[in-house]
């Protein structure tokens, strides 16, 4: 068993009102010097041996993101 | 008598005014099964309205993979004409029928309110009753409709004219170019965010100003 990690951003050039909202509560909060929040997905999936990175790979790609929008990063965690 | 399919996933709201625009229409409205592979026979495929298990992880991320909409995507690379209203936008967009995404409104809250859009193109299988340059009053109501794709995939989606609706007045949500709806290469697949099928009889709508989509299909399902 393993666990990997897929985190799921909007891409640089894609609005993130969310992550705008998010930052421009900062300063109402009393917490300056924040210049910019993005907001993106965290998945954690626990594998057994029997799922290669090139599956996870397609689960990212295929699923979890969608490539229009956003870009994934997957990565194994612990052992 | 002609035969319209209109798809019900958990967590579909808009079916049942779906079915009920193409009954307006003079057609057959036939439900869809979102786990059953089968169209029934229809001659065009209506994907409604709502929140497809409940839009989790994206809106219409995990609808695309519905037992029936692999049947939809094979027959509409086959020519079967096919409107996705609002949710239905965004799982024709996640399968890939047509580009682009729809996204969070830019300002963030739920948009609920009587549209203007332009018919910019009316040689689509879902436009052909209307005139180009047509302003029609249609409701829109969503969380995720800012259209949003790549330079070069709007770029061509503008040169090949396949903006079918512009929002006029004011742009609800942050859409690139006031885009309302798209369609594909062919013109037989068409999405947009806002509902036709809530204003077709100025009763329970704001016009009848809808029905025109679900009259043309008929129109190109005689000439298909």
């Amino acid at each position: 068993m393993a666990r990997v990690v897929v985190d799921v951003m909007p891409k640089p050039e894609i609005l993130d009102p969310q992550g705008q909202a998010v930052a421009n509560a900062l300063p109402r909060l009393g917490f300056a010097g924040v210049v910019e929040v993005r907001q993106g997905k965290h998945f954690e999936l626990e594998v057994d041996d029997s799922v290669d990175d090139e599956t996870l790979a397609k689960i990212a790609e295929g699923f979890l993101s969608n490539p229009v929008i956003e870009d994934f990063t997957v990565r194994r965690v612990g052992a | 008598m002609t035969t319209v399919g209109v798809i019900t996933f958990p967590g579909t709201l808009d079916d049942t005014d779906a079915a009920r625009a193409v009954r307006y229409a003079g057609a057959e409205p036939v439900a869809l099964w979102h786990g059953d592979a089968d169209l029934r026979g229809v001659a065009a495929v209506i994907v409604p309205g709502g929140f497809s298990y409940g839009d989790y992880l994206r809106a219409g991320a995990i609808a695309r993979f519905a037992p029936v909409m692999s049947e939809v995507v094979t027959a509409a690379r086959g020519g079967l004409p096919v409107l996705g209203i609002c949710n239905g936008f965004q799982i024709l967009c996640e399968a890939g029928l047509l580009p682009g995404a729809l996204l969070r409104n830019a300002g963030l809250h739920f948009v609920c309110r009587d549209q203007t859009l332009r018919v910019e193109r009316t040689s689509t299988a879902w436009t052909s009753r209307y005139t180009e340059g047509d302003e029609i009053v249609v409701p829109v109501k969503n969380m995720d409709g800012r259209f949003t794709a790549s330079r070069s995939t709007v770029d061509e989606l503008e040169g090949e004219g396949r903006v079918v609706f512009r929002y006029t007045g004011s742009n609800p949500n942050g859409s690139v170019g006031d885009i309302a709806g798209i369609c594909s290469a062919s013109g037989r697949v068409v999405g947009l965010m806002p509902h036709p099928e809530h204003a077709i009889d100025p009763l329970t709508g704001p016009s009848a100003d809808g029905l025109g989509m679900f009259a043309s299909v008929l129109d190109a399902v005689v000439s298909a």
